[in-house]
């Protein structure tokens, strides 16, 4: 089933036709109403008139996480705040998140790209869809909505935790769409086996999960623990929120970007060029039609590539392939973002010395855990274990407020935590993606 | 009237208390009394030792993280009640004792044990007051 049949299915020519006539108009409208792209254009030499050819994107400067830090909270947005509707955040570094914001126009065109997700997912307008995404200021929750209800279906929004009590919403209210994280759905899965039911028992079809990393294994684990099929939907609230690119139920071979929308890129990280068709890259993207908060040339970090050939669900627009990691050493953590700089921090505000530390990310049964291992230095050193006990609850403590995220804070021996060139290893991921 | 302890940190993994033992036993130093509290993650080892300066340079220069901690060092009746006389006494000059062990030889007959005190000057202060013998640091190592 194809949400938006016209849309979805539209000759490459017909797709890159209306890609440059809107590439052209975002360009201008950047460059007139954000103070940023205007600088960084004049001062690169370029004017929005040298857009002729879709090809030409390549001419233009890339946009990244630090600009839109730079620009906090509302710097990025080309028009007035009378216009805009809706903000969002992200979680950020040192405390900073990244802030986005929408016109009724970007909701309703968002809420279509959920509409065609949702439908690409294998949703209906005569499904239950069961939404555990978080509501509130990640993207998640309220972008699933929205995108339920421009479908047509039923959304019950119970947004993130509770666990016990969705297991019962799901036995009583019988959905059969899921939306959530993948270690969410895993987790769902334990509680209900923990509740004396099966997932085999209730009403799932499909389900929907992104937000974080996962892998073909997993969707193997979710599929047979779940009993239902699983696939991957992929956004972030720089470009838009999740419905960005969305994988089909027809092929479970990577994810259609919805291409009147967005202009994905692949560029080698090291040489900022692009690479060859098929490659693989880091991800970047342009938003063609938001009003409020457009990003052109938006470098991702995440590793991808994208697959021009036909797919057997009808669709034209491109897949790319599941992100296969990270250019930089971000964590995502239960769909939250961590960078090694805010966990340092935390560190030099407790301990008042530079530590040495190192993160350790595992995947025990379904949820990601996140250890912080901190050498402990003489600076940091007491002879009482209620000290240091109290140390390693206060930095526990400390990032749980800055990042919303639980860790196990463990202190090791001087040395103990592998340098290579003198610099320590910062992040250490165990998790089988 | 204090004595010099020294504290390292230890994860709390095999092979860590012997490595310890080892250096201090390449460096001649000789071990006097010792005390390992730990937890499921990490252990402090105290210890009093024959040679404090030499002890902790080669503790430090074989990576551990070191510490010297002032402690006190009392002579404790050997006998039934002997320690619960001298907790009672501190107990009611309200003096908080953060943690004590036993010292391995004795001295006139009595125990010795060794104590860490939230405040060690008012400690040694209302304990010789009262009659009790401290045992000074440079008596104790070679006792």
């Amino acid at each position: 089933m194809i949400f938006n049949m016209e849309f979805e299915t539209l000759p490459r020519e017909a797709i890159e036709a209306i890609q440059l006539r809107r590439l052209k108009a975002v360009v201008e409208r950047a460059y007139n109403n954000v103070p940023f792209y205007r600088k960084k254009y004049d001062e690169a030499g370029i004017k929005p008139a040298d857009i002729q050819k879709l090809e030409d994107i390549q001419k233009l400067p890339f946009t990244t996480k630090q600009d839109l830090r730079d620009n906090y909270p509302f710097g990025m947005f080309a028009v007035p705040m009378d216009n805009v509707v809706r903000i969002h955040a992200s979680s950020g570094t040192t405390g900073q998140p990244t802030v986005v914001g929408y016109t009724a126009r970007d909701i309703s065109t968002w809420a279509e790209l959920m509409a065609r997700s949702l439908q690409a997912g294998g949703a209906t307008r005569d499904d239950i869809i069961h939404n555990a995404y978080g509501y509130g200021l990640f993207t998640g929750g309220l972008g699933v909505h929205y995108g339920a209800e421009c479908l047509g279906a039923s959304v019950i929004p119970i947004s993130g935790g509770m666990t016990e009590r969705q297991v019962l919403i799901m036995k009583d209210f019988r959905p059969s769409i899921l939306t959530c994280t993948p270690s969410y759905a895993l987790h769902l899965a334990e509680a209900a086996v923990e509740n004396g039911m099966d997932f085999a028992d209730f009403n799932f079809r499909a389900g929907i999960f992104g937000a974080e990393p996962w892998s073909e294994a997993m969707r193997q684990e979710i599929e047979k623990k779940l009993h239902l099929s699983a696939v991957d939907i992929y956004g972030l609230s720089e470009v838009l929120g999740p419905g960005v690119a969305m994988e089909c139920q027809e092929a479970k071979a990577g994810l259609h970007v919805w291409e009147d929308h967005f202009i994905p890129e692949i560029i080698n990280p090291d040489t900022e060029k692009n690479v060859a068709a098929g490659e693989t890259g880091e991800l970047i993207f342009t938003s063609l039609t938001k009003e409020a908060f457009p990003v052109i040339r938006y470098r991702t970090r995440d590793i991808s590539s994208l697959n021009y050939s036909p797919c057997v669900c009808g669709r034209t627009h491109v897949r790319m392939n599941r992100v296969s990691g990270r250019t930089d050493d971000m964590l995502i953590i239960r769909g939250v973002n961590v960078f090694p700089s805010q966990i340092e921090s935390v560190l030099m505000e407790v301990s008042q010395v530079e530590p040495h530390y190192q993160l350790v990310v595992d995947r025990e049964g379904a949820m990601d855990t996140l250890t912080v291992k901190v050498e402990v230095g003489e600076g940091f050193f007491s002879d009482e274990v209620k000290q240091l006990q109290s140390l390693q609850a206060e930095i526990a403590g400390h990032i749980k407020e800055l990042l919303g995220v639980s860790v196990k804070v463990k202190l090791v021996e001087p040395k103990t935590i592998a340098r290579s060139q003198g610099k320590a290893v910062r992040v250490i991921d165990n998790r089988k993606i | 009237m204090f004595a010099d302890q020294i504290s390292v940190f230890l994860e709390n993994k095999a092979g860590r208390l012997a490595e310890v033992t080892k250096t201090l036993a390449g460096a001649s130093v000789n071990i006097r009394a010792l005390s390992l509290a730990d937890t499921s993650d990490f252990g402090i080892l105290r210890l009093i030792v024959d040679n404090n300066d030499k002890a902790e340079s080669a503790l430090k220069e074989a990576g551990f993280t070191v510490r010297t901690t002032r402690v006190v060092a009392v002579e404790v009746s050997d006998k039934p009640g002997g320690l619960m006389s001298i907790l009672e006494f501190l107990d009611s000059k309200q003096i908080n004792v953060e943690y004590m062990y036993a010292f391995v030889r004795q001295r006139h007959d009595n125990a010795v044990m060794i104590f860490r005190f939230d405040n060690t000057d008012s400690a040694v202060e209302a304990l010789t007051s009262e009659g009790f013998a401290v045992i000074k640091g440079d008596e104790l190592y070679t006792m």
